[in-house]
């Protein structure tokens, strides 16, 4: 035979799936999110999406370049950070704002550990923290939505957490209409960080996600359903002061959170167990941080939080392996 | 000359000696080992070291065919009946039976438990144990007389209790002949879930009888005994015509052969006549692969023989190989979610890559089967399998040295 054959260690075949087609999924996951963002907060939101991910594809390329590294951007991770970080904006971002997270996330969320798969901490969620605690004044200016085509400027005000945490500051009561329209809540007619507002159209990438099998159940399910029991506990000792879970769940970023960012595969357990556990300590985390912390909203604290204590679940959180169970018996 | 695991047997014949079909040309060396015999009449052309598809030159017995196929006059067909267990283990070691899913682990060996091992259950492998391999389920349906007479052997030497032939549930042909052919015998015909790696020995055993082996342990420590049902078949014809393995059923597949066919082969017959035979390749090869995708070894050549252990010879196209460039590990987990033994594969695999062997054993290395799963769903192409595999070398290595 003249040919050169292939000689390898088996496996012979392969899945053909790729880390880029799996980040690739995710951005087309995103697509629902950003479409409604636009059309809320029309060409603000726009500019902040695109800003956020030129700058994270950028900042990549410098990084690489200076670290005398094959550049990656096209495995797309860099532009899901882009976008991600985008999301979690409030749509009046200034364009430097906007720019100078693309710069943390991924300078200081992604590279510094070693790029993709290194870092210990979900990018964007480093960078909208440090943007947050360092610009609190322009990361808390929020805006109602004003849909495309209607003429009106960005109107500022506060989210539905924000207000609820300075009622009760001042009252110690919760302003019963606050309570009134989940309808809009969950299509994402309310303020708030651009890409979190709109429950729907994130619940449809994810759909998508889980039908291609990138998402699993176990974080979002238990991070989502830790925040519905534990703030069901507060609501139902008294529903004056503290609001129902159905509040919690479509106003402010848990939705974002727990299928997107606490679903970062790169900075979560690998097991099982740990994602479940995971996905409990960022909703007590969260229900915490947003009734009793300074903060109205809490899921990117828990979420990094829970990102610190990814190590350590994993550590003991090991499957266990076969034929290691009492007896040999199956459990 | 090596057919089997354990002591590769010893070569009994010299050059211009013609052998009888059925004649013993290698004798067995050890307890773990087995004779080799001639699978066809002729003449010995050459006692040396051939090209082996374990990948180096191996002791070999060159026979060229007279074409008479004349079975040799020694063999012996036995009456069950009136045959102690001893007398039928020994049939069949003389018959040089080995497991036929694969591995080629000498059967008699797995026939003779430690007194203090009771066998309860014992299973018949009909699981094709890996993709594209189609040799089981032929057998099955084409011979399920001879299959039956192993099992009612196997069942008579080990006294169990349970008897089951696991067969895939995508094999409903197969399922309803051996029922009807098993109507009335104590004999289970259990329909199994279609994964990878169902047909894998402790994976098998977890599927019928609910229990794990344990880790490091043998099935017969939860008093089970897995044998392939071609291997049954094989202890049949040893025990009832006194006939030696000297052919088997492989499965010559993939897309760059012409015609898919399983075909009943003469051990050593080279595989570039099993090639010819399913009517030549359509293109040149990217890889010729002996066994399945998942655990076959790859050859450089058809030159080589195939041996007991050929179930099947795959061979894949260019396209067909996988040249993605390797990524970082993106945690995705996937490779823990596919592991059949429960075990980080890529923890292992990275801590095998360093040479940190403590910590790989700390995580089970050596629990690993080799099945393959992690490297076919990871995403970023590590070769984790290979990883671990090198690192369970480096830790049997650095063991017996010590």
């Amino acid at each position: 035979m003249s040919k050169q054959l292939y000689l390898s260690s088996s496996p012979h075949i392969h899945s053909g799936d790729s880390t880029s087609k799996v980040m690739r999924a995710v951005l087309y996951s995103l697509l629902p999110a950003c479409a409604v963002a636009v059309y809320f907060f029309g060409p603000a939101a726009l500019t902040v999406l695109l800003i956020a991910t030129l700058g994270c594809l950028a900042t990549e390329v410098v990084c690489q370049r200076l670290m005398g590294q094959p550049v990656t951007i096209a495995d797309g991770s860099a532009a899901i950070t882009g976008v991600l970080l985008a999301l979690n904006l409030p749509p009046s971002s200034p364009w430097w704002l906007t720019l100078l997270g693309a710069v943390i996330a991924i300078a200081i969320g992604k590279q510094v550990y070693g790029g993709l798969g290194s870092n210990p901490f979900n990018p964007a969620l480093v960078a909208r923290v440090v943007l947050l605690i360092s610009f609190p004044v322009q990361m808390t200016t929020w805006s109602l939505p004003t849909p495309f085509g209607s003429g009106l400027d960005l109107v500022t005000t506060a989210t539905p957490l924000g207000e609820w945490k300075n009622a009760v500051m001042l009252t110690g009561q919760m302003p019963p209409e606050l309570q009134s329209g989940m309808v809009d809540y969950f299509l994402g007619n309310m303020a708030g960080c651009i890409g979190e507002v709109s429950a729907l159209a994130l619940l449809l990438g994810a759909g998508y996600l889980f039908y291609k099998r990138i998402l699993t159940w176990h974080i979002p399910a238990t991070f989502v359903g830790t925040v519905i029991l534990f703030s069901s506990v507060f609501w139902l000792v008294n529903p004056d002061k503290y609001p129902n879970p159905l509040f919690h769940l479509l106003t402010g970023g848990l939705v974002l959170g727990a299928f997107y960012m606490a679903t970062d595969m790169v900075t979560t357990p690998v097991s099982t167990k740990g994602m479940l556990l995971f996905g409990v300590g960022c909703g007590v985390l969260t229900v915490l941080i947003r009734l009793f912390g300074g903060y109205p909203e809490g899921v990117s604290f828990a979420i990094l939080l829970m990102n610190a204590a990814t190590p350590l679940i994993d550590r003991y959180t090991r499957p266990e392996t076969f034929g290691t169970s009492r007896q040999g018996v199956r459990s | 000359m090596a057919q089997h695991i354990g002591a590769p047997a010893v070569a009994s014949v010299e050059v211009g000696q013609s052998v009888s079909k059925g004649q013993e040309i290698g004798s067995a060396k050890g307890f773990v080992s087995v004779p080799v015999h001639a699978p066809t009449s002729g003449e010995v052309v050459a006692v040396e070291s051939r090209p082996h598809p374990w990948g180096t030159s191996l002791p070999a017995v060159v026979i060229k065919p007279d074409g008479e196929d004349s079975w040799s006059m020694d063999l012996q067909p036995g009456d069950p009946g009136s045959l102690t267990v001893d007398e039928i283990v020994e049939k069949v070691r003389l018959a040089g039976v080995v497991g036929m899913g694969g591995a080629a682990f000498p059967a008699h060996v797995k026939m003779s438990p430690p007194p203090e091992k009771k066998i309860s259950t014992l299973i018949f492998n009909g699981v094709e144990c890996e993709p594209y391999l189609t040799a089981d389920h032929r057998m099955m349906l084409e011979e399920p007389e001879r299959i039956l007479q192993g099992v009612a052997l196997l069942q008579y030497v080990f006294g169990a209790e349970r008897v089951v032939i696991g067969i895939e549930a995508n094999k409903p042909d197969a399922i309803a002949l051996l029922e009807k052919e098993c109507a009335g015998a104590p004999v289970e015909i259990l329909p199994l879930q279609v994964k990878y790696p169902q047909g894998a020995e402790k994976q098998l055993i977890a599927a019928v009888t609910g229990r794990e082996v344990p880790s490091g342990g043998l099935p017969m420590d939860i008093g089970v005994a897995v044998h392939n049902i071609s291997t049954a078949a094989a202890v049949a014809d040893a025990v009832l015509f006194g006939r030696p393995l000297i052919e088997r059923v492989c499965t010559v597949t993939g897309p760059a052969i012409r015609e898919p066919k399983n075909l009943r082969i003469r051990i050593g017959t080279p595989l570039s006549h099993l090639v010819e035979v399913c009517g030549g390749v359509t293109e040149d090869p990217g890889k010729i692969v002996l066994g399945g995708p998942m655990m076959g070894f790859t050859q450089l050549d058809f030159d080589v023989p195939a041996i007991r252990g050929t179930s099947g010879l795959l061979l894949l196209r260019d396209e067909d190989v996988d040249r993605q460039e390797e990524g970082p590990c993106i945690r995705c987990s996937r490779c823990v979610q596919a592991c059949p033994m429960h075990l980080l594969p890529t923890t292992i695999a990275a801590y095998s890559r360093r040479d940190l062997l403590a910590e790989a054993s700390e995580y089970c290395a050596m629990d690993c089967i080799e099945c393959g799963s992690c490297s076919y769903v990871c995403p970023a192409t590590i070769p984790l399998v290979q990883a671990i595999r090198y690192g369970k070398a480096a830790i049997l290595a650095k063991k017996r040295s010590s």
